[in-house]
């Protein structure tokens, strides 16, 4: 069996692409969060600056992402350490666009009436903020956050055209090396991503359900 | 400026207009001394000089202006776009198909279509690319359309059954009851209608399309951005900073007028009628390297 076989190659591609998901997907969370607040900002500068970075990196593919941390950036003196870190910047730069819209449309979709019913009764802006607005908000964005961090763990695979070793390249290696058992180590390495992504999704969906009922 | 109405925020009087225009003035401030500190350091290491954008207008090597931006716009783009003109309708079409197997009441063809959309939108387009380039040993073109028509088959799958769950049931009933068939109330009652409400998720699936076509540049499909590196590699790495901003410039115009399309037919559809639910606010953000499955 030729996934047998190499099955630490597998398992260390795997642990790779897992690395990423979860590094990538904090910083991500993180820059994400700070983008939407600024898009709900009263600042018109700031609201402005972050809807030219979610415009610009949304309808960016990938590709041209690492392609330009990678073959681009060097032009301007600024070389990123290969391999790994740059993967890891690229990917949360492009991810963090996502989360940021995920953010603002679960924020968004809190009912206005919510907010004017939260201050008709006599709660203050951080009463209402804290005990109306966000508890609603952050049931309603993370079915959508649980979508934006699967659709990077398939991400993670677009690193493997930029010198990454993660489950894609290793498959690529091992179906090279085995070239008679090419669809059984793609094969081997589809179930990988569908461990992680099928499940994942099942969740999000789950918890899409939950929140549509409670509206 | 007025902040547009946002549930976090009062109504700003007089007084919080002013300290938000304050406000805003010092952090434009910021954002731009940090933007210009980049453009300074970039400029100091000669990013801007004239000899490193002539290939633009003025190429070395006997090339002239039309060859550079032929190979960029005609052949570059051409093959990105052709790659998506092929995948797109097969998408349409086989995910058109998925949809209507997934919601049939033959239980062992529903269950396939279901595994079918799990399977292929649980997995990387990269890695569907490959399997078809090392599995059947195709072509790189045809790995490319390979891997975004099943992908996007999936996910279009996905989108039309939402458009269908998201009809009021009377419509069904109705057909029904004025003798139509199942296929009939499908065909003649339910797609047309299913699709009008989910065209803005199906273009803004176009955009996802679009983008995902780059992966050709991994498995060796010469398109827009291989076009851009095989140009600075003939010229000189030292243009590649201006070929990329006009490739990138190409990108962003054609995805950013897709996107535009996706939500201008959304407010239309908004206007016209207006599902019971907004089905498209858990769909819209789909796909592929796009966001979510």
């Amino acid at each position: 069996m030729v996934i047998a076989d190499n099955m630490p190659a597998y398992l260390a591609g795997f642990r790779m692409t897992a690395q990423l998901t979860l590094v990538a997907g904090a910083g991500a969370l993180v820059i994400g969060l700070a983008i939407a607040a600024m898009r709900v900002s009263p600042l018109g500068s700031l609201r402005a600056f972050g809807a030219v970075y979610t415009e610009l990196l949304r309808n960016m593919p990938l590709t041209l992402i690492f392609f330009f941390a990678v073959l681009v950036l060097p032009q301007f003196g600024v070389i990123l350490p290969f391999g790994y870190w740059t993967a890891v910047i690229c990917l949360t730069a492009y991810t963090s666009a996502f989360v940021a819209e995920a953010v603002r449309s679960g924020i968004n979709a809190v009912g206005i009436g919510q907010a004017e019913a939260a201050r008709a009764i006599g709660l203050t802006f951080g009463q209402s903020l804290t005990s109306v607005i966000l508890p609603q908000a952050v049931r309603s964005v993370i079915p959508p956050l649980i979508n934006v961090i699967i659709a990077l763990a398939k991400n993670t695979s677009v690193a493997a055209g930029f010198a990454v070793v993660e489950l894609m390249a290793t498959g690529r290696r091992v179906a090279q090396q085995n070239p008679s058992d090419v669809v059984l180590v793609l094969v081997g390495v589809a179930l990988f991503y569908l461990v992680v992504t099928i499940p994942a999704g099942q969740l999000a969906n789950l918890l899409e359900r939950k929140v549509a009922f409670a509206r | 400026m007025t902040s547009p109405i946002s549930i976090l925020y009062d109504a700003p009087g007089p007084l919080a207009r002013r300290r938000e225009r304050i406000g805003s003035g010092i952090a434009a401030l910021v954002v731009l001394a940090l933007l210009g500190l980049g453009v300074w350091y970039a400029a100091g290491r000669g990013v801007f000089a004239l000899d490193r954008w002539d290939v633009l207008w003025d190429p070395p090597k006997d090339q002239s202006a039309a060859d550079v931006w032929r190979s960029l716009l005609v052949v570059g783009l051409g093959a990105t776009l052709r790659a998506a003109a092929v995948a797109a309708p097969l998408a349409f079409v086989l995910g058109l198909v998925l949809a209507v197997f997934r919601t049939t009441r033959i239980a062992p063809v529903r269950l396939t279509a279901t595994a079918v959309i799990e399977l292929f939108r649980g997995l990387p387009v990269l890695l569907m690319m490959f399997f078809a380039l090392l599995a059947f040993g195709w072509s790189a073109f045809a790995a490319v359309v390979f891997g975004l028509t099943v992908y996007n088959m999936a996910i279009i799958a996905e989108i039309v059954r939402a458009g269908l769950a998201s009809l009021p049931k009377g419509q069904t009933e109705a057909a029904y009851a004025v003798g139509l068939s199942r296929s009939q109330t499908l065909r003649l009652v339910l797609l047309p209608q299913a699709l009008r409400t989910m065209a803005p998720s199906l273009v803004a699936q176009l955009v996802v399309l679009l983008k995902d076509s780059s992966l050709g540049f991994i498995v060796g499909y010469a398109e827009l951005l291989k076009a851009i590196q095989n140009n600075s590699q003939y010229f000189g790495n030292s243009y590649l900073v201006a070929l990329f901003a006009v490739g990138a410039g190409i990108y962003l115009v054609v995805n950013i007028s897709l996107s535009r399309l996706a939500l201008r037919l959304r407010g239309r559809s908004r206007r016209t009628a207006a599902p019971a639910v907004d089905v498209t606010a858990g769909v819209l953000p789909t796909g592929g390297t796009g966001s979510s499955r």
